[in-house]
């Protein structure tokens, strides 16, 4: 599993010609958003229609996934490698102040503001405006990326 | 002892842990969701891909006859084997302490090999201990000593021993808490208590590493054959002192890295004298401690007895001995993989006897066996109470109806049968 593919590493991947057939003025500025989820591995209209571009459209589409899993704040939990902890659920502030004596205390949720709750063995993410990295007063809060054992989350 | 109980939770029987949080969605009689169980927990709780059939020399039959048969083999046996009990309920564990004591047999579970030990010196009030919930309401420092949770107890950090908010711990992990591990790789959770919190050593010093704590904690200099710096060993040995409410959590590597307990007695008795220190086994089936609390409250010790005239004990009544000596004529096994777990040069007899298993899932034992019985799968399809890995009880509830009796009841009838 290919993990926090660098803006680099997919720029290598399109056919760096800045074509702009995708609406971007270049190949790295379209890498910059694929990387970001703002647009798909399929906007690259050259790297779908030639053949030439084959084997890098396959590779950067086993890059760019999971892509309809992107949550708006960003956050991507790759659920192949969630183990159902549930680190991530007691350490995000958010759920913290939702739910101190379900989620922050080590239990089930018990509040539907909960950001991060487990189901069936895998992290799921609910409500992520509330998530401590969006909107107005947005930090860059890291909780649940630090805590979690198999580096399932990733913001992007 | 406290019974765990809630209304709309139900008992995940994944591992020792027992997580009692967990919520269900059904549809008909089978789950379709299981709320805040980890993955290893749904995994077990939605059951096995190949349930076990009834079977009697590998032709499918009733219970009625499948249990007879197995009561059979039993009675003709002179020196049956019970062995596996981590995966039962405690009610079901007595039943098979009566069949043992009724047929003479030898008795042993799976703690035999991994946490045995370390249970029989709590039991004997030998090591302090503590139960979970307080270490989530007051442990400060906190060492996980060749056990990785967040492979074998996924929840473990998360629900007890490092993240929660609890009484005396309001401020969160951060700030509250310090995580070590301690163990001979950078295991997952090492990754969590991050590098200042991780003390990797070489595999067998894990005596030496102890007698070297004692050292720094009595002010001495902390010298290791394999010189083990020793700044790093005193900064450790002051966090160990500063400890309000400290535990270690003993693992498998703890366990098999010790030719004997002595020198986790020692160390447990100079953090004493110097803070407050606590041990919990990480035990790994969800009723393993069970087992040996039920044995030892018939027989006065956890494991490896046989059953006679008098009740025997020692290492030769092991499950590995009996079988490495070929002392057995028979052998029932309950929820447990013997074939899978213990060395096949030892394992191997077991095909040469008369062999019975009782489990809800198919195993490389079970394909081996003369009569196979299935059972209910524990906190699912069947209740009962279990213990805990800190020696809490906790009851487990019916979710989903089934067909299949539970091993309790199996048990009881093998027994009426003898
Ligand atoms: S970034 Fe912070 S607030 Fe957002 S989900 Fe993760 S832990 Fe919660
Ligand atoms: S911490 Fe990581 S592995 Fe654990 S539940 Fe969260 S995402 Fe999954
Ligand atoms: S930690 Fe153990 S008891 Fe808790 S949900 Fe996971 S497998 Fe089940």
């Amino acid at each position: 599993m290919l993990t926090m593919a660098s803006v680099m590493e997919i720029y290598q991947l399109l056919p760096k010609t800045n074509c702009k057939e995708c609406g971007k003025s270049t190949c790295m500025a379209f890498a910059v958003d694929l990387l970001a989820r703002k647009v798909k591995v399929e906007d690259c209209l050259p790297l779908v229609r030639e053949e030439k571009y084959r084997a890098n459209y396959q590779k950067l589409s086993e890059i760019i996934t999971p892509v309809g899993d992107v949550t708006e704040t960003g956050l991507i939990v790759h659920e192949d490698k969630c183990i159902g902890c549930g680190n991530c659920v007691v350490a995000c502030p958010v759920n913290v102040a939702a739910d101190p004596f379900g989620a922050g205390s080590g239990k089930a949720p018990t509040s539907d503001k909960v950001i991060l709750k487990v189901e069936d063995g895998i992290v799921r993410a609910k409500n992520v405006e509330e998530c401590r990295r969006f909107g107005e007063n947005k930090i860059l809060c890291v909780a649940c990326i630090d805590t979690c054992p198999t580096k399932a989350i990733e913001f992007v | 002892m406290v019974v765990c109980l809630s209304n709309n939770y139900y008992v995940c029987t994944g591992c020792a842990l027992l997580c009692d949080d967990i919520e269900v969605e059904l549809e008909g009689s089978s789950l379709v969701k299981v709320h805040s169980a980890c993955r290893k927990g749904v995994a077990r709780m939605k059951g096995c891909e190949t349930p076990l059939e009834c079977a009697v020399n590998g032709k499918s039959t009733d219970t009625d006859t499948a249990i007879k048969e197995a009561a059979r083999i039993l009675s003709n046996a002179e020196n049956p084997l019970i062995f596996g009990h981590g995966n039962s309920s405690s009610q079901a564990q007595r039943k098979a302490i009566a069949i043992a004591r009724k047929t003479g047999a030898y008795l042993d579970d799976t703690s035999s090999f991994c946490q045995g030990p370390i249970i029989e010196a709590i039991l004997q009030g030998k090591l302090r201990t503590c139960t979970l919930d307080e270490v989530k309401d007051r442990a400060d420092v906190i060492v996980f000593w060749g056990a990785d949770p967040s492979s074998s107890h996924p929840r473990h950090m998360s629900r007890y021993s490092y993240f929660p908010r609890g009484k005396e711990r309001q401020r969160g992990w951060e700030e509250d808490r310090t995580a070590i591990c301690i163990d001979v790789r950078k295991s997952d959770t090492a990754e969590i208590c991050g590098n200042n919190g991780t003390y990797i050593i070489p595999p067998g010093e894990d005596a030496e590493f102890m007698d070297a704590l004692v050292s720094g904690l009595s002010n001495k200099v902390p010298k290791t054959s394999f010189d083990f710096d020793k700044k790093r060993i005193l900064e450790l040995t002051n966090i160990l002192k500063k400890a309000k409410f400290g535990v270690i959590f003993a693992g498998l590597g703890l366990v098999y890295s010790l030719k004997d307990l002595e020198p986790l007695f020692a160390l447990m008795d100079k953090l004493n004298s110097v803070s407050s220190f606590h041990l919990i086994p990480m035990v790994g089936q969800y009723n393993m401690r069970g087992s040996n609390h039920n044995i030892f409250e018939e027989t006065g010790y956890v494991n490896r007895v046989k059953f006679g005239t008098e009740v025997l004990h020692g290492p030769e009544y092991s499950v590995v001995e009996a079988l490495k000596e070929k002392a057995v004529d028979a052998a029932l096994i309950i929820g447990s993989d013997p074939l899978s777990s213990l060395p096949l040069s030892v394992a191997r007899y077991l095909t040469e006897i008369p062999l019975i298993t009782i489990d809800p899932c198919q195993t490389l034992t079970s394909s081996k066996s003369d009569v196979t019985i299935p059972c209910a799968l524990a906190g699912v399809e069947s209740g009962g109470t279990a213990i805990r890995m800190d020696g809490v009880e906790v009851e487990m509830k019916k979710i989903i109806e089934t067909d299949r009796l539970s091993d309790e009841e199996i048990l009881t009838r093998i027994l009426e049968a003898l």
